[in-house]
């Protein structure tokens, strides 16, 4: 593995700034917009579509409200930001399809994940669901996110071996 | 509860469309007569007037008393005030009109107002923040929202305060009117994101912490006005700043690019 991928940098024909910055923005616009499409979800699809989310739950504790007040505001930034991102990148005719796309999986499973352990978990902000047994929804919950990230990450290893095409 | 205080005999809704019609008037007015140098956008005066319509609607209940009773529309009210209402008074540019409609030296006299040091400090995005969320801290966590309600003339002072600091902090982030010395689009964006997040944690904290003589489910209700309708504001000002971004960094000849005091939404 190691040398195929040597051989494909070797490949590639520059490496001057230009390109470079190129695939930093792709990376930052997909992970941010994967950020900010897994915050939009947790909040219309489990809050306001099924209510399993509780807009506060009473025993949710100060760092959660914290917390949850700064997500909330960092997930709609990462949703604009990584639009304008897109939209940049697409003007200047350099968006990278495959690793923008493998950079969302990777910020919406890691988003995803964070959300499930920290913010549930350590924070206690608040759970998936309310008078059930969590451990199925705790499973399928992180389950998901640790598929998107290894989705994602698979991605941009190919993204990266087809010499950023 | 002042739940009846006589809402159609009390003077002070009266005064306030005096006011809001006097200020309305010399918008239009100033658009008037800088018209004939150069014409001023519709889309312009359609905000400013808007935005004093939203100050009005937003202060005709609560003045009336409706604040205590019902807190959820206290918080519509409060978020017309302090987020709607700057926002449409902030994309009027009234400072620029202004500049252009006052003859020479009242116009030099306010563009020096305007560089002075106080000025500038309040215009700067931390002041403007901490005044702006700051003070809606200390209205919600201290007995001043309870002590409000019982003054009128406090109640005035506190709606006048959420007004002016709201123009402040959204003028500080995506103002179209002349600033200098205005920190860069990044900055800036941080700045927002602080206040939009300390905007949602006190939306959920008086969910947690009902202000006196307000009940759990009204407190609740109201907190999610203030939380969701908070983000469709503060939302609107993160996609004018990011699209104001977006423009000063078009690629190509930089002659065309929009200097930065000027760069903002569409124009219209």
């Amino acid at each position: 593995m190691p040398s195929d991928r040597g051989a494909a940098s070797a490949a590639r024909p520059t490496t001057d700034a230009a390109p470079e910055r190129a695939r930093g923005r792709n990376l930052a616009s997909g992970v941010l917009l994967g950020i900010g499409v897994a915050a939009f979800i947790d909040e219309a699809v489990f809050h306001q579509l099924l209510h399993w989310h509780h807009f506060y739950d009473r025993s949710t504790p100060d760092i959660g409200l914290v917390s949850d007040g700064i997500f909330h505001a960092f997930g709609w930034f990462a949703t604009v930001g990584g639009l304008f991102l897109l939209a940049d990148l697409s003007r200047r005719h350099s968006v990278q399809w495959m690793r923008w796309w493998g950079a969302v999986l990777l910020g919406s499973g890691g988003f995803q994940l964070f959300d499930g352990t920290v913010l549930h978990k350590a924070f206690g902000v608040h759970q998936i669901r309310y008078g059930v047994d969590l451990l199925p929804y705790d499973l399928v919950w992180n389950g998901v996110s640790v598929a998107l990230i290894v989705a994602g990450a698979l991605l941009l290893v190919r993204a990266r071996r087809r010499g950023d095409a | 509860m002042p739940e009846h205080a006589a809402s159609s005999a009390w003077p002070g809704e009266l005064i306030l469309a005096a006011v809001l019609l006097a200020v309305g008037g010399c918008y239009v007015a100033a658009v008037i007569r800088s018209r004939r140098r150069r014409p001023w956008p519709l889309g312009r005066t359609a905000c400013w007037l808007l935005g004093l319509g939203a100050v009005y609607a937003g202060l005709a209940g609560s003045v009336a008393g409706a604040g205590g009773s019902a807190f959820a529309a206290h918080m519509a009210g409060h978020l017309l005030v302090g987020m709607v209402a700057p926002l449409l008074l902030v994309l009027a540019a009234p400072v620029t009109l202004a500049l252009r409609s006052l003859a020479v030296v009242p116009a030099r006299r306010l563009s020096a107002l305007l560089r002075s040091r106080p000025v500038r400090f309040v215009a700067h995005p931390v002041t403007a923040t901490v005044l702006n969320v700051g003070g809606l801290w200390v209205l919600y966590t201290t007995d001043l929202f309870v002590r409000m309600h019982a003054n009128p003339f406090l109640a005035a002072a506190v709606n006048a305060h959420v007004l002016v600091a709201g123009y402040l902090f959204t003028a500080s982030m995506i103002g179209r009117d002349p600033a200098p010395h205005r920190p860069g689009p990044a900055f800036r964006t941080v700045v927002l994101l602080v206040a939009f997040a300390g905007h949602g944690v006190l939306a959920k904290w008086i969910a947690a912490h009902p202000p006196a003589g307000v009940g759990a489910v009204q407190a609740e209700l109201g907190a999610a006005v203030m939380y969701y309708g908070g983000d469709a504001v503060d939302v609107a000002i993160l996609v004018i700043l990011l699209a104001g971004w977006y423009r000063a960094t078009a690629p190509g000849p930089r002659a065309s690019a929009p200097s930065a005091g000027r760069w903002s939404p569409s124009a219209a």
